[in-house]
């Protein structure tokens, strides 16, 4: 049985972990809101160029005859790049776990693909080291808060390998955003780039400057850009709240740890007063009996 | 009269958006352009360079764009750019520095590699002082309070 010091002690000791792990679930749900307003504030660019693409492709299409530009030149998939997009700090729960194994599954059930990665936070490049697969960049320490300028060098990274032809597809794994309580790793192919199709039917025709096939051009590698930025975005969102809900249960955990230590505490002393009691009425009725 | 309605958006957010507004003065990569009331649908593409709004009755607008695109369409203006700055946001003191290290490095030129980039950092820095210049020529010394010398 352990004594009441020991018990007193352990209230104590978990008693300050649940005040830790409340801040870090107040701090991440503060950070989870912030990075939840930036993936929304990202939405009309998204969509503004979306359909400026949809609506060049379209008038490109027709009078273009030499090779389409490079990042969207289809070959057959030998070899790819795969850029895991994970956290830099841990404690959110099986967030990376997770991607970990989506990563690792993609790459058991794709044995004859030469698969290369990029490593994109620091539990990435950890786990991409284990596996020893090659890593050709990676990039840890992004800020909670990722702006567009995080994005670039990644995408560029990405971009010249692809049209160097180190690599013939580009897949972003990353966990996505379903809401506060559910994300799940998801797969997106970066590259080549895929065009969506045109939402309206209504057709307008621009006036391109300076022309139609160099505003396209020019348009490509800022779609890529984009792209990559809105996984970063994803993923911020999802580790905060994560991070949010994993330190929710654990407050919870401590809090009711410290219920039961407080009523073991509590029989303990009372029997250990009991206890004295008897020895000290024993003692009385003896000295009675002796004297 | 037919007014604009005008859009700035970087990946990041809606820095501007007015539907009053007059005419559109951008750095096409065509040479500069002004947009007015009824033009023609038209995409181009931008470098970096000064933005100008203008709207009736107010104080035009002057923002830094560094490359990206404008659409017009039905009287709507969307501009994507790059990254853009409104004249007031623009660190006077931090553009000024970015265009001294700039400027030391081209004297020295270690690294000739970094030559464009560099050239970069110049032009953009020097963009975002003359826009910055003319915000606060326009809020002038004794033309009331100075708002953007906080």
């Amino acid at each position: 049985m352990a004594t009441i010091r020991e018990i007193r002690r352990r209230i104590r000791s978990v008693t300050n972990t649940a005040k830790i792990t409340r801040a870090m679930e107040m701090v991440a749900a503060s950070k989870m809101r912030r990075a939840q307003l930036s993936a929304l504030a990202a939405r009309p660019y998204a969509e503004k160029m979306r359909q400026m693409l949809s609506d060049l492709q379209e008038s490109i299409q027709s009078q273009r005859q030499e090779a389409p530009h490079p990042l969207l030149a289809q070959r057959e998939a030998e070899r790819v790049a795969i850029v895991l997009i994970s956290t830099d700090r841990g404690l959110c729960g099986g967030l990376n776990a997770n991607l970990n194994r989506f990563t690792a599954s993609f790459v058991l059930e794709h044995q004859d693909l030469e698969v290369k990665t990029v490593a994109v936070g620091r539990k990435a490049r950890d786990f991409l080291g284990r596996t020893g697969l090659p890593v050709i960049a990676e990039f840890t320490n992004l800020s909670d808060y990722p702006s567009i300028d995080d994005a670039r060098p990644l995408a560029r990274i990405l971009m010249e390998e692809y049209i160097s032809g180190g690599v013939d597809r580009v897949y972003l794994v990353f966990p996505l955003f379903i809401n506060t309580m559910a994300q799940r790793p998801e797969m997106r192919q970066l590259l080549p780039i895929e065009i969506p199709p045109r939402e309206s039917t209504m057709s307008v025709q621009y006036i391109y400057e300076p022309s139609p096939a160099e505003v396209f051009d020019d348009l490509l590698p800022r779609y890529v850009e984009r792209q990559v930025y809105e996984t970063i975005l994803e993923k911020s969102a999802s580790e905060q709240s994560a991070r949010m809900v994993s330190m929710r249960s654990a407050t919870e955990a401590a809090n009711e740890m410290v219920d039961d230590l407080t009523l073991t505490y509590n029989k303990v002393r009372q029997e250990t007063i009991t206890k004295e009691l008897l020895d000290i009425a024993g003692g009385a009725e003896a000295l009675r009996s002796a004297g | 009269m037919a007014k604009l309605s005008v859009d700035v958006i970087t990946a990041e957010r809606v820095v501007f958006s007015d539907t009053e507004i007059d005419a559109v003065v951008a750095p096409g990569a065509a040479g500069e352009l002004t947009v007015l009331p009824s033009h023609a649908s038209f995409i181009t593409s931008l470098v970096p360079g000064e933005l100008r709004l203008q709207k009736a009755g107010a104080d035009e607008t002057y923002m830094m764009v560094t490359g990206g695109f404008l659409e017009v369409r039905d009287d709507k203006v969307v501009i994507l750019a790059e990254s853009a700055e409104r004249a007031e946001e623009i660190d006077i003191a931090r553009a000024q520095e970015a265009r001294a290290r700039a400027e030391r490095a081209l004297a020295g030129r270690e690294a000739a590699v970094d030559l464009t980039r560099i050239q970069a950092e110049l032009r953009r820095s020097l963009i975002r002082l003359k826009v910055a210049e003319r915000k606060r020529r326009r809020s002038g010394p004794g033309a009331g309070p100075d708002q953007s010398s906080r």
